[in-house]
């Protein structure tokens, strides 16, 4: 099984390990965290094999360690991904995921009249739960939005 | 403005700032910034006021962003209300008309949130109440009820705020000519209602408010939009440090 898994994505030496993404997120989490611009060694695992989620996608990189804050932005958009940055093929460091509060930047505001898309301007986004959902809402025009209602980002 | 002595530099029509040249809102504000005490704004997108507040460290009056806020009608909605019954905290206040779309009736909902009112919304099922204000009320502990008819509440309020209802907001226009007759203030409503209670309008009305209603003492829409001009002038005279 161990075994298995080794071949579907290699090990690295040094580098940051973002596992039990939602199966289909992990390439929205490559272009929110810009690492295909980065330079560095990136393997991406899309539908893998999971015991606990039936399905899984995996984003390895070598010699890159994501800050607290980019951990924060990948629990936005996958609650129950784990991170570990991984140094002598050990893990070195597990992140704790948390909701950030705001998010700056990152968001494009849905609503075509809120002054966010009509400026050269930061957006800039409250973030709070809903029952089980994420929810955030504009600094700007105040709207609320769902999470998966938000299509674009900001890279 | 000028009834307080002050000098107005007005910038009403776009094309006499750069706006149109592709300048953008903060560049703009941030240049007026220099050469006045306050500036008054209202602007089609909404966030703009939020945003030309970073531009300037000059206070910034937001006179209506678009569908978002229109902070000023709401204080003198306030200020009408707390003129009329004496007192903010506890009253029995009906919101009807286009509470769907109207920005007056969601700015004044959440303002009234801080006075535990009892709310009554009143609107055809297609105009009412968006979730969410709901929501925030709710976790403000705020009591209120849905309605689709005016004399279902109308004897119980101390305050009726009525809103106009547009034609525009309807997909059918039968369903738009089956409101505009049948959601109606009349002097029919009237009868047997408190007797402190006042009727209050943002105006222009278009079918929504009878004119006869006018006459009555429950009356008291003019007023309240003479009010709009006292409330600004106090507004001015408090982000300028006169008051
Ligand atoms: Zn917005």
């Amino acid at each position: 099984m161990t075994q298995d898994k080794k071949l579907l994505v290699s090990a690295i030496k040094n580098g940051t390990v973002i596992d039990h993404i939602n199966a289909g997120q992990a390439l929205k989490i490559i272009r929110f965290l810009n690492l295909a611009a980065q330079n560095k060694l990136v393997t991406v695992g899309l539908n893998l094999p999971s015991k606990l989620m039936k399905t899984k996608d995996l984003i390895k990189v070598e010699d890159w360690e994501i800050s607290l804050e980019e951990a924060n932005q990948v629990a936005l958009i996958a609650p129950q991904a784990t991170i570990n940055i991984i140094k002598q093929y050990q893990m070195f460091k597990k992140f704790a995921l948390k909701l950030p509060e705001k998010i700056e930047h990152l968001l494009v505001c849905p609503n075509p009249k809120c002054i966010t898309n009509h400026e050269p301007m930061d957006s800039f986004f409250y973030v709070k739960m809903r029952g089980q959902k994420v929810e955030v809402s504009c600094k700007y025009c105040e709207k609320q939005f769902a999470l998966d209602e938000i299509k674009d980002y900001k890279i | 403005m000028e009834r307080l002595g002050g000098r107005v530099i007005g910038f009403a029509d776009k094309d006499v700032t750069s706006a149109s040249k592709g300048e953008t809102l903060y560049d703009s504000i941030r240049i007026i910034g220099q050469y006045t005490d306050v500036i008054a704004m209202r602007h089609p997108l909404e966030g703009s006021a939020r945003r030309a507040a970073e531009a300037t460290n000059k206070p910034i009056l937001n006179g209506g962003d678009g569908a978002n806020q229109h902070p000023t009608q709401t204080l003198l909605d306030l200020f009408t209300i707390q003129e009329t019954q004496k007192k903010l905290i506890g009253l029995s206040i009906a919101l009807a008309g286009d509470l769907k779309y109207g920005r007056t009736v969601h700015s004044l909902t959440q303002a009234l949130t801080r006075f535990s009112p009892r709310l009554y919304f009143i609107a055809p099922k297609t105009l009412q109440m968006p979730e969410h204000y709901l929501e925030e009320l709710k976790k403000n502990k705020i009591k209120f009820s849905l309605h689709e008819k005016m004399e279902d509440v109308i004897k119980q309020v101390d305050i009726f705020y009525l809103t106009r209802i547009q034609k525009e907001r309807f997909a059918d226009q039968m369903d738009y000519e089956r409101v505009k007759n049948s959601f109606r203030l009349t002097l029919a409503h009237m009868t047997c209602v408190k007797k402190n209670l006042k009727i209050l309008h943002p105006l222009p009305r278009v079918n929504e408010l009878d004119s006869k209603i006018d006459a009555t003492t429950h009356a008291y829409y003019f007023q309240q939009a003479e009010n709009g001009l006292y409330v600004r002038q106090a507004l001015l005279g408090a982000v300028l440090g006169k008051i």
